[in-house]
């Protein structure tokens, strides 16, 4: 039976919820920002199981494996060195130019490498969490990548964690474009619910060749997300909205759902 | 004074739990990548509260238990304890009418929590002027939520009864032997 009690703990909690969702942002921030510090300490735990369970994987394997896999990375050290060396060369080339030209020089991205942490426990949000904060420089928007390609981008900060949106996500969408042409440019949205690698890049040119297995690159336009960062490859396009524009479904360069590490373009 | 000592017990262990739920939701990927989806335990939880505890145990996890999960999402916070508060406050109203102590009603129980408690929370994302990711793989996602609560719903019972037997003192119980009303045979 509803008793005054039960009455009152409905109106208290229907108050509350009504308070809550009504917040101003910055102050929802600072609130949020709070409760996730409560579980700093279960953070850092997570942390040292990750480690012990990589040293734990690692004196697992055997000898012979550890030094074949030695004497390829070494191999391969070697050939990135030949590389870094003909890219400085060409950055070189390229910084002299600009300045011939009177150009902007281009402003090199400062790295840092971040831990994911905790994963959005919702199921209708692509988002994680990664352990740099502000202390470490990491500003709302940053960029977030991996060797492989564009990951998301940073959408609130802590002191020392910050919550990242993913590709794919409906609140993270980036100015794209197919190969090299900036005049195929769209936008990449949401991902299909039913299988996340896989997302929507709408509002290109109805005209535009797009071939299946293209690779898409961000463009730099709309101030987020540097120029040049692998997106994704389409695998296939279709006309909407009656034909004004195309729309095309792009796999995505990165597995979103088995990342361990990111790099994030700090100031 | 027992009673009261165990009911705090109950209190603390229900928060303690809420909030290792949510963390473990957060940090385990494994259930995401086999399963498709992530499995909510605070409805199951939720369900414990209400058929256990009072409505301050209920208003205490829902808004711990909510706000925390919110905190750790991209949903608005506030989002999630209204839903799972009204579950509670349901449940504990005809929790007298229920088969509280039968496995299979738990279950069935969980299996109900499990679905509302997710979907009215999309609700109030919604309401509230957000856009999450919605289209057909919600269905499938709804099926593990309702299959993961109604399994973990019997579960938290039985964990909190061992819980309870292991923590709390057991009422001292009174032998129905009396020496005095003993009867003797032979001579004495």
């Amino acid at each position: 039976m509803l008793t005054r009690k039960h009455f009152l703990g409905i109106v208290v909690a229907v108050v509350a919820s009504l308070v809550l969702l009504a917040l101003p942002t910055r102050l929802s921030l600072q609130v949020r920002s709070t409760l996730t510090n409560a579980f700093l300490p279960l953070f850092g735990l997570t942390r040292a199981t990750h480690t012990v369970g990589e040293q734990l994987s690692l004196k697992l394997i055997p000898r012979s494996q550890l030094e074949s896999e030695y004497v390829r990375l070494a191999r391969e050290n070697s050939q990135l060195r030949v590389q870094l060396a003909t890219a400085a060369e060409t950055a070189r080339e390229n910084r002299s130019l600009r300045a011939l030209l009177g150009w902007k020089a281009s402003t090199p991205w400062n790295l840092k490498l971040a831990q994911v942490i905790l994963r959005d426990p919702a199921n209708w949000w692509r988002a994680v969490q990664i352990n740099l904060g502000s202390r470490d420089g990491v500003r709302l928007n940053a960029t977030v990548l991996t060797p492989q390609g564009l990951v998301g981008r940073v959408a609130s900060v802590g002191f020392d964690h910050a919550q990242v949106v993913l590709l794919g996500d409906p609140s993270c969408n980036v100015s794209a474009m197919v190969g090299t042409n900036e005049r195929s440019a769209g936008i990449v949205g949401a991902a299909s619910s039913l299988d996340s690698s896989m997302v929507e890049m709408t509002y290109l040119p109805r005209h535009a060749d797009i071939p299946a297995g293209a690779p898409v690159h961000t463009s730099g336009l709309g101030g987020v997300f540097p120029k040049g960062i692998l997106v994704g490859h389409v695998v296939d396009t279709q006309p909407v909205e009656y034909g004004l524009h195309l729309a095309a479904r792009l796999r995505l360069s990165v597995n979103l759902s088995a990342l361990e590490e990111v790099w994030v373009i700090v100031q | 004074m027992g009673d009261r000592s165990i009911n705090a017990f109950r209190i603390s262990a229900v928060i303690l739990l809420a909030l290792t739920f949510v963390f473990l939701q957060a940090a385990l990927g494994w259930p995401r990548q086999w399963l498709g989806a992530q499995v909510d335990l605070l409805p199951p939880l939720m369900v414990f509260t209400a058929l256990r505890l009072g409505l301050g145990s209920i208003l205490g996890l829902a808004f711990i238990g909510g706000l925390s999960l919110d905190a750790l999402s991209l949903n608005p916070l506030g989002a999630t304890p209204l839903p799972l508060c009204l579950i509670g406050l349901g449940l504990h109203l005809k929790r007298d009418q229920l088969l509280r102590d039968e496995v299979f009603a738990q279950t069935l129980l969980g299996l109900a929590a499990g679905a509302v408690a997710p979907l009215g929370t999309l609700l109030m994302i919604l309401t509230a002027g957000a856009s999450p990711l919605l289209g057909p793989g919600i269905l499938w996602d709804l099926v593990v939520w309702m299959a993961g609560s109604a399994v973990a719903t019997p579960l938290i019972f039985q964990l909190m009864r061992i819980l309870e037997k292991a923590l709390t003192y057991q009422p001292h119980s009174q032998p129905s032997f009396r020496p005095d009303r003993e009867i003797l045979r032979g001579r004495h």
